[in-house]
């Protein structure tokens, strides 16, 4: 079994990992997590395991480089933080900042495992892994954020279908 | 997201942007810019569409490593420079663009040598010797395998020359396609004879 070119890798796996970003961290600092969590995996990649499970190893890296890019923002912070506009809730290129509003909303811990076990699949002892306790906790932490985010975000609930 | 998952929760799941096209372009060309600022992107590559085809450009640090035809399969050929140089390899077109400029201008007729660091380490002994021999034959002239198998120290070594024309890493830069029959027909060529064809008749323009 040969290994696959890193480019594969990128091509197969970073959308995936750019959502995942996003989710925990919000549109703007996901591009500097993802940036770091590429170039982390590119270095190490020659030593993975030939059957490690790339996208599991992936999120490992991006939690941990999401951490980073938070401490980091965390020292810049100014005082005055720009206030984004907000004239409707939806941008000219069709992101949806009432969903990343709500997401932003939640404790870190429940965006955490909404984000690793719903947009990257991982299942809830891996999601336990990456973000610490036990798999019931991984799982109640998802579960918890779900329902937060149904009720703050209900429209794909009752008005699916609809012009949004 | 799982098959058990309420509807609800899947379309929550969906509503989720996915990454546009554009966005990944973004990152992929600034991830490889980082990777080779940081020393990590081992193998670079890009395609080049000319007239006999998409050619794959990959280099390494030291210089171009492979040219490769379209029927060669440019995945395979990628996937074996995984296994025999790196997996670090990324898309990474800044790193060729002198190449492609060069090929460029090779097949507009506007260039007769190729002035390129070449990285030969996907080649070895014998094959190497021939393949340094090979852009000894000026630009629209051929040679026959026998000379080429003389000019690389061993006569009698026709077949090996022949292989070491038809494993050339680096063709079109490396010229094998210079390389004929003793009868004068074209012979092989790793990118097929109507490839060999199409540049002999443009070095003969």
């Amino acid at each position: 079994m040969s290994r696959q070119p890193f480019e594969v890798i990128v091509a197969r796996h970073g959308p995936t990992v750019l959502r995942v970003c996003r989710a925990v961290l919000g549109p703007v600092e996901a591009e500097d997590a993802w940036s770091e969590t590429f170039l982390a995996a590119l270095k190490a990649y020659p030593e993975l395991p030939e059957d490690a499970n790339v996208e599991a190893w992936l999120v490992r890296i991006a939690h941990r480089k999401a951490i980073d890019v938070t401490r980091a923002g965390a020292r810049r912070a100014t005082p005055v933080a720009e206030v984004p506009e907000r004239p409707s809730a939806q941008r000219a290129d069709g992101r949806d900042l009432d969903l990343d509003a709500a997401l932003a909303a939640l404790p870190r811990r429940q965006r955490e495992a909404v984000a690793y076990h719903y947009l990257a699949g991982l299942p809830y002892q891996e999601v336990a892994a990456v973000i610490g306790g036990t798999t019931g906790a991984a799982r109640r932490s998802a579960a918890d954020g779900i329902a937060k985010l149904r009720r703050r975000y209900p429209r794909t609930t009752a008005q699916k279908g609809t012009t949004r | 997201m799982t098959i058990e998952d309420p509807p609800e929760v899947r379309a929550l799941v969906e509503a989720y942007p996915e990454a546009t096209e554009a966005e990944l372009r973004r990152l992929g060309e600034r991830l490889a810019d980082s990777a080779a600022a940081q020393g990590l992107l081992d193998v670079a590559y890009r395609a080049l569409d000319t007239p006999v085809g998409t050619l794959l450009l990959a280099a390494t640090e030291t210089g171009l490593i492979r040219v490769a035809y379209a029927s060669e399969g440019h995945d395979q050929v990628l996937t074996t420079l995984a296994t025999r140089i790196s997996p670090r390899i990324l898309r990474a077109p800044k790193r060729l663009d002198t190449a492609a400029r060069q090929l460029e201008e090779y097949f507009a007729g506007r260039r007769r040598r190729f002035d390129l660091p070449l990285d030969f380490r996907l080649s070895r002994g014998f094959r190497r010797l021939v393949l340094d021999h090979l852009s000894d034959i000026a630009y629209g002239h051929t040679a026959s395998y026998a000379a080429v198998a003389a000019a690389a120290g061993n006569p009698r070594a026709v077949r090996a020359a022949a292989t070491a024309c038809a494993t050339n890493p680096l063709p079109v830069v490396v010229p094998c396609h210079r390389v004929v029959r003793a009868d004068g027909s074209v012979g092989g060529y790793v990118g097929g004879p109507a490839a060999k064809q199409t540049l002999l008749r443009l070095e003969a323009a």
